[in-house]
């Protein structure tokens, strides 16, 4: 038995990196869609569309996929949400579209719409040829604050409307979570980037990166310098675990282990604990521990305060993570950390209930030896970047406040994905976000809507 | 349990299910297996003359319509008679009919439209021990062109003049095979049993070409570039078979000559259609060339078990049993009436029935109720067409409900089970006066 803390890299052989973080649903081939396609009803008004908040012509693009017309179907779903490639791989549709599905009424199975949105979508990647183009340029500029899934929608959008857009964002890759914080299995041979330069090639997008708002610009000056500024900023801060970390080595945020692991080329090489704790019960929650178990971590427990149907990961995500053997504890929370030489050895927890509504201690507790300590209880904004400006964001619930165009209290200022209040943390809502504030830019600056150049 | 033997005029076969001319009964080898397998009787595939073998294309004779599941819905072929010498395929003929004396045994005939000819092969069919002849009235490819075949079935004349002189010059049972390719099938029926036929056998294939290759421009299958038409069969023609095999099993000039119904047949079920519609036996092709020879046990137990539950004792106790039931739209009953109803325990809420009848119908359904999601049927806008019902994808989830003695909300009139058809209704010019009779006279014997 080794001493504490037994973190390090290489618990697999090295030919076994690549098979466990393989595709996590492999892709359908093109007999395979038809069949799924064939069991779509091409409903009316159907539920499908009412449940993606991008509302994809669902119906539409199965139909298209049925008569061989995958490129057509991948338009119908890019036009409505340009990140739709990524959004089949990471969506959960077992809550959204596929819930609505009226076949699990009938069969209890819904049509498998994310498979096919991906068949779709990578068709037109793998076709190579342009599917939008930019539209004539109308002499405005506007300043795209964060790269991620809401930032690009809403360049990409512009510039097909014939706008002039720059994109800031301040770490070295585009992509935002697509990129960094969304599971390797979920997004395999680096589509978040191939995905970002297909939406980039669109033309009239120059991206910036290594440019932090607060650090090298200020909003004031994006105002002054653009005709309008959206901000996707998502979010900064990693929510505190209410306990005393004690400096302790070994105890870290999901989101920057998940990462790390992203942009590390060879995982052989990424140390993970033998014994690895996540506490938290999102998507992040699950996408850090299935991957720590699939880095080699004997031991993976997931704790949660409350009980699995309160879990911000869907039922899906939860069974992923039992399948990779991740052990789920309902109904408690850290209390404390316990740890030798500087290193964590181990937390306490405190068993939790519900008593009219409100959370309370049962009074028991238990330990859970650890090597590492993993947070996913939630991100937050950080206005620290748009705070201090001559005029200030009005802010709602610790976020961005917007109205139903995406249009902050600020004239001239927009903002959508994780860092706008009303969210649900979600790519696709990013997407649509990112979308609707660039036909409201379009509305405010031009009085109308021109057809999109295509 | 049920009894499935059959005496089709004069041919006797433990079962009904016979295996059509074609690829299927080309040769002893597969008849042998065929036979083994379990199917009642075959139709030899078609001999022609005796003289230098007939030459099929070298390349795709086949070209099919498939559904998304790639399940085969229609079939076309391109082949011609057998091109085996004839005296192979009648000493094959002979041994098999030595080996298995309990099964039928037709041998289907196709020479130029010369008594000659056919004075010359029938003999020498009637030496082979086989049990009658069906005459290939309608290969609609090839042998055509060469005026055989469909040439001959598309002229009632031709068809009373070659099925007499068969008759003339042979003791065997005689079955003329139809051709579907005509403006009124009845006629080459009554021709054919002016002529003497014992029994018709239909359909053959239907002219068609089942689609277009868009990259090279030529309809499939070609050969070399090139394409013609073929025969097709399969499941998506039984509805044609249907109708033509009760046009003749009701009209007063042909009915009751035996049939051997054709078209699409793969199960039971479809067996069973056929014949309610007056089919004696059936004949399938398509269905053994997609899926081998044992469905035609599924056939056989299908129908044991469906003839068992009904309390069919033998095929004759329900052989035509609808063929009362088919009539002319103008003796329909007008004052019968109709509504859907929408089983909402079963309803997915999919909307098919809604738009259906919203875009090209009566607007009898709803879509929302009080702003939710709600599919009903406004029993004043439904005219019972049945649109909804056919695009429903669950089963049993609309129904179309008779009205008794109850108010149609549409046309304000009680419906009181009282009958008027097109020729009473007083919306008809031509209507007769009260008292004429409501159906067809019988005709006289």
């Amino acid at each position: 038995m080794s001493t504490p803390p037994d973190i390090r890299a290489g618990r697999l052989a090295s030919c076994d990196y690549a098979p466990a973080f393989s595709d996590l649903h492999e892709a359908l081939d093109a007999h395979e869609a038809r069949v799924a396609a064939e069991r779509c009803l091409f409903c009316y008004d159907a539920p499908c569309i009412t449940a993606c908040p991008t509302s994809i012509d669902i119906p539409l693009f199965i139909r298209q996929i049925t008569t061989g017309n995958a490129r057509g179907a991948g338009k119908t779903i890019l036009d409505a949400n340009i990140f739709g490639g990524m959004c089949a791989r990471v969506c959960p549709t077992e809550t959204l579209c596929e819930e609505a599905c009226v076949r699990n009424e009938a069969e209890g199975k819904p049509v498998l719409i994310g498979q096919l949105q991906r068949f779709a979508t990578d068709a037109v990647m793998a076709s190579g040829r342009p599917l939008y183009r930019r539209g004539a340029p109308n002499g405005t500029r506007i300043a795209v604050v964060g790269a991620g899934p809401a930032g690009l929608s809403c360049a990409h959008r512009l510039a097909t409307l014939g706008h002039e857009v720059v994109v800031f964002d301040a770490r070295a890759k585009a992509g935002g979570l697509n990129e960094h914080g969304i599971a390797a299995y979920k997004s395999t041979n680096d589509f978040a980037q191939a995905e970002v330069d297909w939406i980039l090639s669109v033309g009239g997008i120059e991206l910036r990166t290594g440019q932090a708002l607060g650090r090298d610009f200020t909003l004031a000056d994006l105002r002054r310098d653009f005709h309008a500024v959206f901000l996707g900023l998502g979010l900064q801060a990693v929510n505190a675990l209410g306990i005393d970390g004690g400096g302790l080595s070994g105890v870290e945020d999901a989101v920057a282990f998940i990462e790390t692991l992203r942009q590390t080329a060879d995982l052989s090489t990424l140390p993970i604990g033998r014994r690895v704790v996540v506490v938290g019960g999102g998507m992040t929650a699950v996408d850090a521990a299935v991957q720590a178990k699939k880095l080699g971590a004997e031991e993976v427990t997931i704790v949660y305060r409350r009980g699995a149907e309160q879990m911000g990961a869907s039922r899906y995500e939860q069974e992923l993570a039992l399948t990779a053997g991740v052990v789920v504890r309902h109904w408690a929370r850290p209390l404390s950390v316990r740890g030798a030489d500087g290193a964590l050895t181990a937390v306490t927890f405190a068993g939790t209930a519900e008593r009219d509504g409100r959370l309370v201690d049962t009074g028991e507790t238990f330990e859970l030896p650890a090597d590492q300590l993993f947070r996913a209880i939630g991100q937050s904004f950080v206005p620290g970047p748009v705070a201090g400006e001559s005029d200030v964001l009005d802010l709602e619930g610790g976020r961005i406040a917007v109205d139903a165009e995406r249009r902050t209290s600020l004239a001239g200022v927009w903002a959508g994905g994780d860092c706008a209040a009303g969210g649900r943390d979600l790519t696709v809502v990013a997407v649509e976000d990112g979308k609707q504030a660039a036909l409201s830019i379009n509305r405010a600056l031009l009085g109308f809507v021109p057809m999109a150049a295509e | 349990m049920a009894d499935l033997s059959v005496n089709f005029c004069g041919i006797k076969a433990p079962n009904p299910f016979w295996l059509a001319s074609a690829p299927p009964t080309d040769k002893a080898y597969n008849v042998e297996r065929a036979f083994r397998a379990g199917w009642g009787g075959v139709v030899w595939k078609t001999l022609g003359e005796d003289g230098p073998p007939v030459v099929n294309v070298s390349g795709p004779r086949y070209g099919a319509v498939h559904g998304p599941d790639r399940r085969l819905l229609a079939f076309n072929n391109i082949e011609l008679i057998t091109d085996r010498p004839l005296e192979v395929n009648l000493r094959e003929i002979a041994e098999m009919k030595r080996r298995w004396p309990d099964r039928a045994m037709v041998v289907s005939l196709m020479v130029p439209c010369e008594e000659d000819a056919w004075k010359r092969i029938l003999p020498r069919v009637e030496a082979t021990g086989a049990d009658g002849i069906e005459l290939n009235f309608g290969c609609p490819h090839g042998m055509s062109e060469r005026g055989m075949g469909a040439a001959v079935g598309q002229v009632p004349e031709y068809v009373e003049m070659v099925t007499r002189w068969c008759k003339t010059h042979s003791r065997m049972p005689v079955i003329v095979k139809l051709t579907p390719n005509v403006t009124d099938v009845r006629k080459p029926a009554e021709a054919a049993r002016r002529g003497g036929a014992d029994a018709v056998s239909l359909i053959n294939t239907i002219n068609s070409i089942v689609g277009v290759d868009l990259e090279r421009m030529v309809p499939s299958p070609h050969t070399d570039g090139k394409a013609t038409h073929g025969g097709m069969c399969g499941p998506a023609v039984k509805p044609i078979a249907l109708n033509m095999v009760a046009e003749i099993a009701r009209s007063p000039a042909t009915r009751g000559m035996p049939i051997s119904g054709i078209g699409g047949i793969e199960t039971w079920r479809d067996a069973a259609e056929f014949m309610a519609l007056g089919a004696g036996t059936v004949q399938v092709c398509t269905a053994a060339m997609v899926y081998g020879f044992r469905i035609v046990q599924e056939m056989i137990t299908g129908l044991e078990a469906f003839m068992d539950e009904r309390g069919y004792a033998r095929l004759d106790d329900f052989v035509g049993a609808a063929v009362p039931n088919v009539t002319d739209w103008q003796y329909l009953n007008l004052d019968y009436a109709v509504k859907a109803h929408i089983d909402q325990d079963l309803c997915i809420k999919c909307g098919r029935c809604h738009v259906a009848c919203e875009d090209t119908s009566h607007q009898a359904i709803t879509h929302l109720v009080n702003g939710v999601r709600h599919f009903e049927v406004i029993e004043e806008e439904c005219v019972g067409c049945n649109l909804c019902a056919t695009v429903c994808p669950i089963e049993s989830c609309i129904t179309m409900e008779p009205l008794v003695n109850a108010l149609d909300k549409r046309t304000g009139r009680v419906v009181d089970g009282s009958y008027r058809n097109w020729t009473q209704h007083p919306n008809n010019p031509m209507a007769e006066s009260a008292g004429k009779p409501l159906e067809p006279m019988e005709p006289a014997e």
